[in-house]
């Protein structure tokens, strides 16, 4: 069933030098119970996205146009105070670092508590009784309700932090780079909860991220970013090994597979281009190895590759697999 | 091989602070072992990998290899010879054949200072050039080396002008400045985009392959390790708990610690129903160490001996070490 529907949704920011066209015309889909993965490199505008949808974007930051529907109701036709309501209920945010936001003088269990009563309309007790089994839920023993943030570590702070994003039952949850400051062993704990998360209350999980290869293991579709476009979009196994887009292929050949053959992982020369004056035509083509006159000029459509899989790419017949 | 670095029983321990009432009431000083008994020889040109998870002692490690931290205990010889603490004179030639490059650039270059006087400064405060013709003749060459061309470009810009990755090497070309002969480099990549991760780690090798430079690269992501190195010790808890060549540690590891970490490495792959050693818990406190092998509170075959004696690393197979009571392959196959 289909959740969340981004239809060709446009953010930018003002600044003195000008507008930052930060998301340029991206849409997707996230149905129940589903992963998608956001990916690319610093600046292509994942967490733009993710604050979008969120309605939490700066003061500089304005949707310009688009439609985020949650459920077939257009987030952005809402005034704050009705958005204020439907966050933590319809959509919850997880932040990278997030471990770090949690306030150091106050038990974690009551900052939980504080969420489901406000929101929840529930007095202490029952507020109390649900912490303790959102604490069941993400595996930490729930009679630490009344310790301190400085007692838990890393990865227990990332625990309760996901407590406290499921706490008035979200249908979605963002995570913006939910493991990246986090241990190996503690990322593949992080990443096993929120797959049986997804399983088990049917949450729909936008993952936002730049590791690709985190996506590998618990992601149902992927889409690649780039400089404000989504270039490429699939299943994980499309992406992964039947990319079609040159970008994506970089991206993906940037990661040592310690299964494969030990050869030096590959490089994207030049920089992510200036969004103020993205560059013409399709805008990796200064980076792009198969660039013609073409690239240069005119913006690629979307190609269906059937199945979902779709790539924005003038080039995509010369680059058979 | 020729080593050119060598700890033996190299410990680093730290007074742990305790409250005031307890500095004062207990007798009994706590410590932190954040490395307990390490040995490692890294060859002439060899790329030594060391890597764990934080807290592992992994950088305390190489700060103590280049007398940025005091040991406690254990013998570091470089070149053949006890490596200087203080400031003398030896010391001061010490520092110019050991360098190191730290994880942050954005952190570890001084804001207000030209590329030029960033690079050029190991330079000055050697007393190693005369005018500055000469310290600008020595910069372009090392920005050269560092892959940053033109290198005039560069000379009068500003931190803040780079990019990550210019930065890193940046940092880079102040490192090779003195010609030295050995280089710890602390997570180089780790803040760096995955896209640019690939220019700086082929810097290193061909650094190693043009100037035999030896280097001690602390990581925590296995991947980059197993790319890049000869070989790698896999660290847990100021201890090595594996040493062996970059391709016996990642195809044929026999600690279950190693064997965990390998199996939960994201891949570029679709893994969502790959076999999984998923530890409990995270690692313990160092204050406070578990009693025989360390790992033996999360270990998933421990047995009754691992909870009272502590393995020593022995070699099972030549230039394979485990510190394993009963070092075995647990999981078969790829994903």
């Amino acid at each position: 069933m289909e959740m969340l529907s981004v239809r060709n949704l446009v953010t930018q920011f003002s600044i003195k030098a000008g507008q930052v066209k930060a998301v340029d015309g991206i849409s997707f889909t996230l149905n129940e119970g589903e992963t998608l993965g956001l990916v690319g490199e610093s600046g292509c505008g994942k967490t733009t996205t993710a604050l979008s949808i969120a309605g939490l974007l700066p003061s500089e930051g304005r949707v310009v146009s688009g439609e985020i529907l949650l459920s077939g109701i257009d987030l952005l036709t809402l005034s704050q105070e009705e958005l204020r309501k439907r966050r933590w209920k319809d959509i919850s945010v997880i932040f990278q670092g997030a471990m770090n936001a949690l306030n150091p003088v106050m038990k974690v269990g009551d900052q939980i508590t504080e969420v489901i009563m406000l929101h929840d309309n529930k007095n202490y007790q029952e507020a109390r009784k649900q912490v303790r089994e959102l604490f069941s839920l993400v595996e930490i023993d729930p009679d630490r309700i009344d310790g301190y943030p400085h007692e838990f570590s890393g990865g227990m702070k990332q625990r309760v932090m996901i407590a406290m994003a499921l706490a008035c039952r979200p249908k979605i949850v963002i995570g913006d780079e939910p493991t990246t400051a986090l241990d190996v062993m503690v990322q593949a704990q992080i990443l096993n909860l929120l797959e049986r998360l997804c399983r088990d209350i049917k949450m729909g999980l936008l993952l936002i991220t730049h590791d690709l290869s985190v996506l590998g293991e618990i992601a149902d579709k992927v889409a690649v970013m780039y400089a404000g476009k989504i270039v490429e979009m699939g299943s994980t196994e499309d992406i992964l090994t039947q990319y079609r887009h040159p970008y994506t292929e970089k991206l993906v050949h940037s990661f040592p597979d310690i299964y494969g053959k030990r050869e030096m992982v590959s490089s994207i020369p030049g920089d992510p281009p200036n969004l103020i004056d993205p560059p013409s035509g399709c805008r990796f083509h200064p980076r792009c190895s198969l660039a013609t006159i073409r690239c240069r000029t005119e913006e690629p459509g979307y190609i269906d590759l059937g199945g979902g899989h779709i790539t924005a790419c003038h080039e995509i017949r010369g680059y058979e697999k | 091989m020729k080593s050119v670095m060598e700890a033996s029983a190299l410990h680093v321990h730290f007074k742990a602070r305790g409250s005031f009432i307890q500095e004062i009431f207990s007798n009994h000083q706590k410590k932190v072992k954040a490395v307990d008994g390490v040995n490692i020889q890294i060859g002439e040109g060899e790329i030594f990998s060391l890597v764990g998870e934080s807290g592992s002692g992994k950088t305390t490690v190489g700060k103590a290899l280049l007398a940025l931290e005091h040991k406690t205990s254990g013998s570091i010889l470089f070149n053949g010879e006890e490596i200087p603490s203080g400031t003398g004179k030896s010391s001061r030639r010490f520092r110019q054949k050991a360098q190191m490059i730290f994880q942050d650039p954005y952190q570890s270059l001084n804001p207000r200072d030209i590329v030029l006087d960033i690079v050029g400064e190991p330079l000055v405060v050697n007393n190693l050039i005369k005018t500055s013709a000469e310290k600008r003749e020595r910069v372009i060459e090392a920005l050269g080396w560092a892959g940053l061309r033109p290198q005039e470009e560069y000379l009068y810009r500003l931190p803040h002008e780079l990019s990550g990755g210019q930065r890193q090497r940046v940092a880079i070309a102040a490192a090779l400045i003195l010609n030295p002969q050995f280089i710890v480099a602390d997570e180089p990549v780790s803040m760096l985009d995955v896209s640019i991760r690939a220019d700086i780690l082929r810097l290193m090798v061909e650094m190693r392959d043009r100037l035999g430079i030896s280097y001690l690269f602390i990581t925590h992501d296995l991947s980059l390790a197993w790319l890049i190195s000869d070989r790698i010790a896999i660290m847990y808890l100021g201890k090595i708990m594996e040493i062996g060549s970059s391709e016996l540690i990642v195809g044929s590891s026999l600690h279950p610690y190693t064997q965990a970490l390998i199996s939960v490495m994201p891949l570029p792959r679709v893994t969502k129903n790959k076999k999984r050693l998923i530890l409990k818990g995270e690692t313990p406190d160092p204050i406070d160490l578990p009693v025989g092998c360390r790992f033996n509170p999360r270990c998933p075959v421990v047995q009754d001996i691992c909870r009272r004696q502590e393995p020593e690393l022995a070699e099972v197979t030549p230039g394979h070490q485990v510190a394993c009571h009963f070092p075995k392959k647990l999981l078969v196959g790829a994903p």
